[in-house]
């Protein structure tokens, strides 16, 4: 599903973030990209929906070259990804339902069945209850299962997750952890840059150090 | 086209709900735009019933011949006799002047003033409507009766009406100028007002891209901003114009009475009414999408 053919990304002046990096995803895998900070996890996931641009090599989603995508084609590929960031990003001034219909917004889905989808996104992360709150009032877990909801909400085959429980505390990090586990169950391919691959008993670990895999 | 329309829908009920959740920069902004388009919308309008004034006149041009005021009746008889059986004269009407008299001391201003001359002062005159309503026509049949003996004066009554016919076409282009500058105006407000937009949407708009959103998707919602604003400023300047006009009206007609003029200040047509609302949409709109090209470039 996704290759990495020896892929290197350098930031200027003369950062290497990733070097010669040669990896395979096949479909419905569960994979954890580990490693110290600064190692190039995050710059690794940020390529695959085309974020990020490497410098060399290339990077292949189902056989496309995304480093070579244009413009106008960069929303098609996103669209059948679902992303989870470190950040969250989610948007405070919208009620976390209508986080959860922004991806279905752009796909131009019919609004009730974006509503009806949205709504058993939220239920599937335990959020239907709070649907009607803004991210403020959610807690730091809740406002991760909400990320979780808004990337999954559209069913992608896959999602990709930028240390999505870095800032929560063990219990509430292994909730999170287990609603990916669900959907690598479910055949969805989950990729997740973590610093704890223990939350993620059975992946497939690719280990990057100072850019390298290891 | 259903999808496209459900987009247009959507991408309209969320600029409206963005204008209303800072009406202070709304009002501040179409406030802008309505008074820079009232300008030349009420000038246009008002140019509009002078214009008016004019072509009723060139309609029906005509040109009087005036004998000197001690010829004798037979001479201007003989005078529109000559002019009738021209062939480029359509009609002559004799104005005896013990008549002219008469009718100037009906009038309320002029009695006291008339009354007191020792004698009638005006002369016999004749009223000429020419075939040809062309300028050169009129000039030629004027140019002949000058040279007629007895004849003192010929004046074509049109001249007032060209005269303000090229003051008014001389202020159209001014006001289009205006309109021009002020359109630029406008472009430069919305453009400004959506670039600010933009940056209170930064989150959102590159959340969006993450997510799949087409430049499409993320430009209708400003897109449909900057044409409303435009509207609701259209909008102003319309009820600008309307209450300006409608201020005016009473002043202005009495003005013009005293000049034995008639000039009705109504409140702008449908059509230009719907020129106006459709010109402050499409700048509005246009305005919203160079800011988002040059947004969406960067």
């Amino acid at each position: 599903m996704i290759q990495f053919n020896r892929v290197n990304k350098r930031y200027p002046p003369d950062i290497a973030a990733l070097a010669d990096v040669t990896a395979d995803i096949a479909a419905g895998e569960l994979v954890t990209v580990v490693g110290h900070s600064g190692a190039g996890k995050s710059t690794l996931l940020r390529l695959i929906p085309a974020i990020e641009r490497p410098s060399g090599g290339a990077v292949l989603v189902n056989g496309q070259n995304v480093g070579a995508l244009g413009r106008g084609a960069l929303p098609f590929l996103r669209r059948n990804i679902g992303l989870v960031f470190q950040d969250q990003k989610l948007l405070f001034d919208r009620s976390a339902l209508d986080n959860v219909l922004l991806p279905l917004d752009i796909t131009g889905f019919p609004h009730r069945e974006a509503k009806r989808r949205a709504e058993a996104a939220l239920d599937k992360v335990g959020l239907l209850k709070r649907a009607r709150a803004f991210p403020i009032a959610l807690s730091g877990g809740e406002q991760q299962r909400l990320a979780i909801a808004r990337a999954v909400v559209h069913r992608p085959a896959l999602l990709l997750a930028d240390e999505p429980t870095a800032y929560l505390d063990t219990g509430t990090a292994q909730d999170v952890a287990n609603i990916f586990l669900e959907f690598h169950r479910v055949g969805v391919t989950v990729i997740a840059a973590t610093y704890d691959a223990a939350l993620f008993p059975g992946a497939h670990q690719l280990r990057l150090d100072h850019g390298r895999l290891q | 086209m259903r999808h496209w329309l459900t987009a247009h829908r959507k991408a309209a009920r969320q600029a409206l709900q963005r204008l209303f959740a800072a009406p202070l920069t709304m009002l501040l902004s179409i406030l802008g735009i309505g008074v820079a388009l009232a300008l030349p919308a009420g000038g246009y309008q008002l140019l509009d019933r002078v214009a008016a004034l004019g072509r009723g006149t060139a309609a029906t041009p005509q040109l009087t011949v005036f004998l000197a005021v001690d010829a004798e009746r037979k001479a201007a008889l003989a005078i529109e006799k000559q002019l009738g059986e021209r062939g480029d004269v359509a009609q002559t009407r004799l104005l005896a002047r013990e008549d002219t008299l008469a009718r100037m001391k009906q009038d309320g201003a002029l009695a006291d003033v008339i009354g007191a001359l020792p004698k009638n002062p005006f002369p016999d005159a004749i009223v000429v409507t020419p075939a040809d309503d062309g300028v050169a026509a009129i000039e030629k049949i004027a140019a002949e009766a000058r040279q007629w003996r007895g004849v003192e004066l010929v004046q074509i009554d049109s001249d007032w009406a060209q005269r303000l016919a090229a003051l008014v076409r001389l202020a159209r282009t001014g006001l289009l100028l205006l309109a021009v500058l002020l359109g630029i105006g406008l472009v430069a407000i919305t453009f400004n007002t959506i670039r600010l937009q933009v940056l209170t949407r930064q989150t959102e708009i590159e959340v969006s891209r993450l997510l799949g959103a087409t430049d499409a998707f993320i430009r209708r919602p400003f897109l449909w901003h900057g044409a409303l604003l435009g509207l609701l400023g259209g909008s102003v300047a319309w009820a600008i114009v309307a209450g300006a006009l409608l201020w005016l009206q009473a002043p202005v007609a009495e003005l013009a009475a005293l000049y034995g003029l008639q000039i009705d200040l109504t409140l702008p047509g449908a059509k230009a009414s719907a020129l106006l609302f459709a010109s402050a949409l499409a700048l509005g709109w246009f305005g919203a999408a160079l800011s988002m090209r040059q947004h969406l470039r960067a």
